[in-house]
């Protein structure tokens, strides 16, 4: 019998060692996984790299992760907001490193890992200083940019509701990065509103498959991070 | 003494309408964070227009009343907006597939430079030590059929902000299609800088004085 569903969000989160990759799911807010950010504090791994595509906002979620001292490295899109200012300090005193990609090579690296693909040639960046140092190819007339898959070590994504299998939906636009980030994660750990019965959830509007899903915890009242 | 004392730039809310006029019915369309955003509520009643954010909604909604805020439904900007009927989710892989996939008609952008050959520099001021951060900026510059900048013609000390080559870093080579300012539409074509249209009282010299590269009348 399939039972994805843990205890807990520290027994989500058990097991992530120093020095993993672990990609965070959500959009400034929406869909960031604040509960299991908060057991990844908990559970105190270190020297993290974590994929989003900002760098936290405030003293919460991710930004609570980094100002902790967990993360080593962060790759994202858009490490700036009004209220970045854990990580801005970080960074500008060397203390932390930063990857920034555009936000698209991003979605399609994580899915490229998920989809056992070897990379990718886009035309985002061409020309720019962010593909500066890396291969590139003319198609038809197109440049583009060699990029390579993103592959993570965990993912902590938050959905909406999943069965025992992992089915998964989300809500609204908090499903932005969650998705391909379940695809291309070794481990992946969900936190979801509700929990529902095997075939419950219409089948056409599951969005990941359980296949992409290894852990989850109900955490039917979700901290917000902003 | 003040040599063009009859010239009334436009408004940022101007240029919005302006650029508002431009977009036809059935168009699906991303505005950018920053200026463009105006733009959605300048639209014209009777066109039916999709607007996409990258963050996976196809018809976004204009902004919620304050009760009916939902943190799960937020813009590029991360503020809070609406799904109007008829709108969808999506992820973020398809989401950018519809950037560079060439499926939206028209993206609108903020910029800080455009060169005379279409190449856009709105992401970077190149300063030594600033994190950088380019968000969507470069997948929606290559990947929309058409992009619009949207832009004083002029920086705040009285730089053009079109000229012959940027020199702050890029964000696309050879993307942009057409620039408003509050001076100005031009146009960029295979033939150089095309004025296509410019407040009253303004002459094609004018303009010229205040533009970094070679201008030609349509």
């Amino acid at each position: 019998m399939i039972d994805k569903f843990v205890a807990s969000t520290a027994e989500a989160v058990a097991g992530i060692p120093d020095g993993a990759t672990v990609l965070i799911g959500g959009f400034g807010g929406a869909g960031m996984p604040t509960d299991l950010i908060d057991a990844l504090i908990e559970q105190g791994a270190r020297e993290l790299t974590v994929v989003n595509n900002n760098a936290g906002n405030h003293e919460t979620g991710l930004a609570a992760l980094i100002k902790a001292g967990r993360v080593r490295k962060v790759i994202c899109s858009f490490p700036k907001a009004s209220h970045s200012w854990v990580f801005d300090d970080l960074y500008r005193r060397g203390a932390i490193e930063l990857e920034c990609v555009p936000q698209g090579t991003i979605a399609e690296r994580l899915r490229a890992a998920g989809a056992g693909l070897g990379g990718f040639y886009t035309p985002t960046a061409y020309g720019t200083e962010l593909a500066a140092g890396k291969e590139t190819r003319e198609i038809d007339g197109r440049h583009y940019v060699f990029e390579t898959p993103l592959h993570g070590d965990f993912a902590l994504v938050q959905a909406d509701r999943a069965d025992r299998w992992g089915n998964l939906t989300y809500c609204m636009s908090a499903r932005n990065f969650g998705p391909v980030m379940c695809m291309a994660a070794a481990t992946t750990i969900v936190q979801v509103r509700q929990r529902v019965e095997l075939g419950e959830l219409p089948p056409e509007a599951i969005v990941t498959p359980g296949i992409f899903v290894h852990r989850v915890a109900v955490v039917p009242h979700p901290s917000f991070s902003s | 003494m003040n040599p063009e004392p009859a010239l009334r730039p436009l408004t940022r809310q101007q240029i919005a309408q302006r650029v508002a006029r431009d977009i036809p019915d059935g168009s699906y369309v991303n505005l950018g964070i920053g200026m463009p955003v105006l733009i959605a509520a300048c639209l014209p009643a009777g066109r039916e227009i999709v607007l996409h954010s990258e963050n996976g909604i196809l018809g976004m909604g204009p902004p919620p009343a304050p009760d009916a805020v939902n943190p799960n439904l937020i813009n590029a900007g991360k503020l809070p907006v609406t799904l109007l009927p008829g709108g969808a989710f999506f992820h973020h892989a398809d989401s950018f597939a519809m950037m560079r996939g060439g499926h939206l008609d028209i993206c609108v952008m903020g910029g800080m430079q455009v060169s005379a050959t279409g190449d856009l520099a709105n992401w970077s001021l190149g300063r030594a030590g600033e994190p950088p951060a380019v968000g969507g900026a470069m997948d929606l510059a290559v990947g929309a059929r058409k992009v619009y900048i949207m832009m004083e013609h002029n920086t705040k000390d009285g730089a053009p902000k079109i000229v012959a080559r940027c020199t702050l870093p890029l964000t696309g080579a050879g993307v942009v299609s057409r620039v408003y300012t509050d001076l100005a539409v031009i146009d960029v074509t295979p033939a150089g800088l095309v004025v296509r249209d410019m407040i009253d009282g303004l002459t094609l010299e004018t303009l010229q004085r205040r533009t970094g590269a070679p201008l030609r009348a349509a």
